[in-house]
């Protein structure tokens, strides 16, 4: 087991010893207010909220995964309410951007009921409907994933990279060398990273630190060497350290092979999702998740198909969180 | 050969550039079926153009960029699509030993199979097509334009044309049967079966040889050294005309043993007459930290490759150095006098030296 599980008397004692670590000086980033995740003294904590019956027929139950959505911020936050919990990542006022990953269609990609339950939490927080960008690469990626393209400046917004542009300026860091989505440097004050929990044919897996590959121009040039260094490095440049609070990773449903396209016969029902402010972390544990879930159906380790994803252990060695199991707080509700 | 062409004219051509409308990001025009690679189970295919041989996922793009696996066909989205069109004398590409004093209608699009940080079209080449202002221009159209701008060749070059192959192929042909001729400006990072075919249809080819390390590949070109090796021998073997262009980078690339190394191949494998091209280094994109090439570290590049028995060496991004000029291996008469990218004086006879009627290799007329 990589990341250890706690039960919810472990949880609610846990509180109470991090609100202690708080008042000694330690990292506050794990849910006291707003600011972006990253690095951080005390353990990164993972919140795996799963609910069984979460799936309806074809679709999601979108009331079950509103519930599972307030549970696992709840959790995360320490909160008695979901809108406590949000407003512990955003202020009214803001500009937020919610980074979704619709590259594989509709069968793996986030789910726009998850978007829509997401939405409508960070206005009961007190951010404007006008003042939240649903973004991805392409319009036709979010299209494809079921999203309808929204430019009106009178509500939520929901647009590609190809509408919104890029910087004129490189922005650089170690290997990467990128102009930025003017979705990330302009748009927004915050951003909510919402990832996909699934395998990928090149990198491994791709979570929440391959999800801001979305946020640059060149991300066919960062696949080489199963991304390590690149997958690191682009999560470095400052906007991206600066503006992404939140990881949600929609895993509804996993997929364990085939990666990053849907792939129906290697995808199965996790009914979960996975809330960190730590993203290293949050890689850490959905890698395990597919690794286990590989075990189960007699697969090999990600190690043995030649494609373990080293560049979640570079980014905990460049500071962005932590990969160390001892140090990650896996807390399943 | 197709006559000298002054400042003057090379302006007026360029001008003569018809100012085309910029098109919409997808337009179906420029998506043709892509050749050289491979189906693969689960809708995933292998592109075997380049030695990188990307492995594609469905709606997923190769390392270039430019070439896309849509439900398990693999397309190049940028047949046509010219992101780049300029009328440059041909001595800007480097060739010096094609046609000298001519203009070349020199077309890129998007995209590149490298990441060279030194690159100086990084705006063009590590971009998507739809990313970049486009226009399209098919080949019988850029045909036609390179005979009205009195161009003797059409150059496909900027960015790296063996990513936009398929049209660099279809161009060169309708070029052929419009009486322009066709020349290569890359990386040679391309892989030896699309090689053979592509010197079927051209002229000439310059390769950037951008150092004599795989290291220096590795860390700087994002690329291997060994491909481009074998790329120059194909081209000698098949009798396609080539040069060499080896940018030299302060530090980097510039050491007497890489220099000597690269000397000693390029005869060895190639010959003492194949025309190796020291150009300066200007900080770019990603290498901004270094200084520009001295001039010093040119001139030993050049003496040590004389040294090595290299007939035709010469210095470029430094207009007016006396290592522009083409001077006869036997008797070191001068025979094409440079300043630039231009030409002064063009003496050269029938491809012979006019004094002691020495052959000089190259293509001239």
């Amino acid at each position: 087991m990589l990341a250890r599980s706690v039960t919810r008397r472990e949880l609610l004692a846990g509180c109470l010893g991090l609100a202690g670590s708080h008042a000694c000086g330690q990292s506050g980033n794990q849910g006291t207010q707003p600011g972006a995740g990253g690095e951080q003294a005390g353990p990164s904590r993972v919140v795996v909220a799963r609910d069984p019956a979460l799936r309806s027929g074809a679709g999601v139950d979108s009331a079950r995964l509103v519930a599972l959505l307030d549970r696992a911020m709840q959790a995360f936050f320490e909160a008695d309410k979901p809108v406590e919990a949000w407003r512990k990542v955003v202020r009214p006022g803001e500009v937020v951007g919610l980074k979704v990953n619709c590259l594989a269609g509709k069968g793996a990609s986030t789910h726009s009921a998850l978007v829509e339950a997401i939405c409508e939490r960070l206005q009961q927080a007190g951010i404007r409907a006008r003042d939240i960008l649903v973004w991805d690469r392409l319009s036709d990626d979010l299209e494809s994933a079921g999203f309808r393209i929204q430019t009106g400046r009178d509500r939520v917004r929901v647009m590609g990279n190809d509408l919104l542009g890029y910087e004129d300026e490189l922005s650089t860091w170690g290997s990467a060398g990128s102009l930025l989505a003017k979705a990330l440097t302009r748009e927004c004050n915050a951003v909510i990273n919402l990832p996909v929990l699934k395998d990928h044919g090149i990198t491994g897996v791709t979570l929440a630190l391959k999800n801001l590959f979305g946020a640059v121009h060149n991300p066919n040039k960062y696949h080489p060497n199963a991304g390590d260094p690149y997958i690191a490095d682009v999560y470095m440049l400052p906007p991206i350290r600066q503006k992404v609070r939140l990881a949600i990773c929609d895993a509804i449903a996993g997929q364990y092979e085939g990666g990053p396209s849907y792939m129906p016969q290697w995808s199965w029902p996790f009914n979960g999702l996975l809330v960190a402010r730590d993203p290293v972390a949050l890689d850490r544990v959905g890698w395990q998740i597919i690794e286990d879930e590989r075990a189960r159906r007699g697969m090999k380790p990600l190690r043995e198909a030649g494609r373990e994803p080293r560049w979640i252990a570079r980014a905990a060695r460049y500071g962005i969180g932590t990969d160390d199991p001892r140090r990650i707080r896996r807390i399943e509700v | 050969m197709n006559g000298a062409s002054s400042r003057r004219a090379f302006l007026k051509s360029a001008l003569a550039m018809p100012c085309l409308p910029a098109l919409a990001a997808e337009d179906a025009r420029f998506i043709v079926e892509a050749r050289y690679w491979e189906k693969l189970p689960h809708r995933r295919i292998k592109c075997t153009l380049c030695p990188r041989e990307c492995v594609i996922d469905d709606r997923e793009r190769g390392y270039c960029g430019v070439r896309e696996n849509r439900g398990g066909v693999y397309y190049t989205l940028v047949h046509s699509r010219v992101c780049a069109a300029n009328i440059d004398p041909i001595e800007k590409k480097p060739f010096f030993h094609v046609l000298p004093g001519t203009l070349s209608f020199s077309i890129a699009t998007a995209g590149c199979n490298v990441n060279c940080k030194m690159c100086q079209n990084w705006d063009i080449s590590q971009v998507r097509p739809e990313q970049v202002r486009s226009m399209y221009m098919p080949p019988r159209e850029v045909a036609a334009l390179a005979r009205q701008n009195r161009c003797a060749t059409v150059s496909y070059t900027y960015t790296e044309p063996v990513i936009f192959y398929e049209y660099m192929v279809d161009t060169a042909e309708a070029a052929r049967a419009a009486g322009v001729r066709n020349v290569v400006v890359t990386g040679g990072y391309i892989t030896p079966e699309p090689l053979r075919e592509l010197c079927t249809r051209v002229d000439a080819v310059k390769v950037d040889l951008k150092a004599f390390s795989e290291k220096f590949y590795r860390e700087v070109v994002n690329g291997e050294l060994k491909p481009v090796l074998q790329t120059l021998v194909t081209l000698r073997k098949l009798g396609t005309w080539s040069e060499i262009v080896y940018l030299v980078i302060p530090t980097l690339n510039d050491s007497d043993q890489q220099l000597r190394e690269l000397a000693r191949w390029v005869k060895a494998e190639l010959g003492p007459d194949v025309p190796l091209h020291f150009t300066r280094f200007h900080p770019q994109y990603l290498l901004k930290n270094l200084p520009v090439t001295p001039l010093k570290t040119l001139e030993r590049a050049k003496a040590i490759a004389d040294a090595e028995g290299l007939q035709y060496v010469y210095l470029g991004n430094v207009p007016g150095h006396p290592a522009e000029n083409t001077h006869c291996p036997k008797c070191r008469r001068i025979l094409i006098e440079r300043e630039g990218f231009f030409i002064r004086a063009l003496h050269l006879k029938q491809g012979r030296c006019p004094g002691c009627r020495q052959a000089i290799p190259g293509v001239w007329g």
